[in-house]
């Protein structure tokens, strides 16, 4: 398992159910590497601040990480970690190696659209 | 929050989190502003076996150890956070961040690192994750049987070629120069992999793909030819350079960029003083940076202490 404190991905069942149960998901699918630690910092510092996102991790070596590494969206990926944005359980962007805070945020706002401010 | 502080650490790698313990642990109110993750170059480390009392761990580990040090003695640390205006001049120092709050303070300690050196080159940010990597140990086995190119020619350089060899069909040494930066022996190693073979006094010029990279185009810097070449991928290791743009025209930086200090860290402006790697130094260690921090941190400890009694003296004396 990852050490970081998102909360984490480790079964196909619970990847279902975090899908199916918001309406926009992040996930992050890495390991514990250079271009992934940077990654899992900024969603830990993003959580806070938007609610209407669930931000996840996956083990990249763990089975269930199948479901984000056979994606068409990652087909072409080839640096960790794999990070891939969903809404209504759809992928609508999805991005590999290493993201700074900036490019993160964009992606949130102009795939999620609104921001809701976490309750502090 | 309030937001005045006594002192404001730029920069969350090892010399600033050391900072921020002294200064904390000195009762001095302490804002650590970091861009990135907390850590800094530590977490690009899968392993540290070199930090004095710690037999081995990860980056991650030695970073977060760190961090939560500098928070238990009561140090603020924000973290990737971007800051968009700093006002060093005058008495009272300004931090601005993300255009919206400005934090003050009669001391600042410049603490912002390095970072790896991009080629600059056109098709090189597309690229980034699709073909193009700065770091083997993540993205190696990506490559497996696959055709790559190492550009640069220091140790990191022929160091990482060499294991890159476990998963690469070939490997192809792209370098400016006609000699190597790197060690000897560590030239020598590469030299008798018989996977990897050297493409010297040529500069990769652009890389070219659809979805991920195909080719680059690499250039002769003698006669100028271009070739082009089909490549899997390609690992960029051609050095560091200090993260000290935010500082130019504010204090005085050498011809690489690095902020020149005295023995007590203090830079050419009173009250702003400098550690780590940003700094004028040889030798850029986990060790060394944490070595700064300190020193940086007891030098504003006595610059700020010197104000203070100062303006209690002339209080007193009104
Ligand atoms: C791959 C790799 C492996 C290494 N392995 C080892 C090792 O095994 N042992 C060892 O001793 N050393 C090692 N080093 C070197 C060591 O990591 C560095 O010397 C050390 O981290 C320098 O510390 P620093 O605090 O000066 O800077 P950094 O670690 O670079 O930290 C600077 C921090 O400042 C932040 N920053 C930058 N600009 C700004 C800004 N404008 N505003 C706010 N914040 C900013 C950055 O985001 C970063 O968090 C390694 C380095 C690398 C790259």
């Amino acid at each position: 398992m990852l050490n970081t404190n998102l909360k984490h991905i480790t079964s196909e069942e619970e990847f279902k159910k975090v899908l199916n149960e918001n309406e926009n998901v992040m996930v992050c699918c890495g390991r514990m590497g250079p271009m992934c630690v940077p990654v899992y910092g900024v969603m830990e510092e993003l959580e806070g601040e938007y609610k209407n996102v669930a931000f996840r991790d996956m083990e990249f070596d763990a089975p269930v990480a199948h479901a984000i590494r056979s994606l068409p969206e990652c087909r072409n990926f080839a640096g960790l970690p794999f990070t891939v944005y969903f809404k209504n359980g759809n992928v609508v962007k999805a991005t590999s190696s290493i993201q700074s805070m900036e490019q993160v945020t964009e992606i949130l706002e102009g795939e999620f659209l609104q921001k809701v401010a976490a309750q502090k | 929050m309030e937001n005045n502080f006594d002192v404001i650490v730029i920069g969350g790698g090892p010399a600033g989190l050391t900072a921020g313990i002294y200064l904390s642990r000195a009762k001095m109110k302490t804002l650590i502003l970091n861009e990135g993750t907390a850590g800094g170059q530590m977490i690009l480390t899968h392993e540290i076996a070199n930090y004095p009392g710690v037999e081995s761990t990860s980056g991650y580990k030695l970073a977060n150890i760190m961090k939560n040090q500098a928070k238990n003695f009561g140090c603020v640390v924000k973290s990737n956070v971007r800051i968009t205006n700093l006002e060093l001049g005058g008495e009272i120092k300004s931090a601005e961040i993300n255009g919206k709050d400005t934090f003050t303070a009669p001391a600042v300690i410049l603490a912002t690192g390095g970072r790896s050196r991009p080629l600059n080159v056109p098709g090189e940010d597309k690229f980034k994750g699709r073909g193009i990597s700065y770091c083997a140990t993540c993205d190696g086995d990506f490559f497996q049987d696959k055709k790559i190119i190492v550009v640069g020619g220091g140790n990191s350089a022929l160091e990482e070629a060499v294991s890159l060899t476990k998963y690469a069909s070939s490997v192809t040494v792209v370098h400016q120069f006609d000699n190597f930066q790197a060690f000897p022996h560590a030239v020598d190693i590469a030299a008798g992999n018989p996977k990897i073979n050297f493409i010297m006094e040529s500069k990769i010029i652009e890389f070219i793909g659809d979805e991920r990279l195909e080719r680059v185009l690499i250039q002769n810097q003698k006669t100028k030819e271009i070739t082009q070449m089909e490549i899997d991928g390609v690992f960029i290791f051609i050095g560091y350079i200090p993260n000290t743009e935010p500082f130019a025209g504010k204090l005085e930086l050498n011809k690489w960029n690095e902020i020149v200090t005295n023995e007590s860290l203090e830079t050419s402006v009173s009250g702003v003083f400098a550690a780590g790697d940003s700094i004028q130094k040889k030798y850029r260690q986990i060790t060394t940076a944490v070595a700064d921090g300190t020193v940086a941190a007891l030098s504003a400890i006595e610059y700020v202490n010197k104000l203070k009694e100062a303006s209690l003296l002339s209080n007193a004396e009104n």
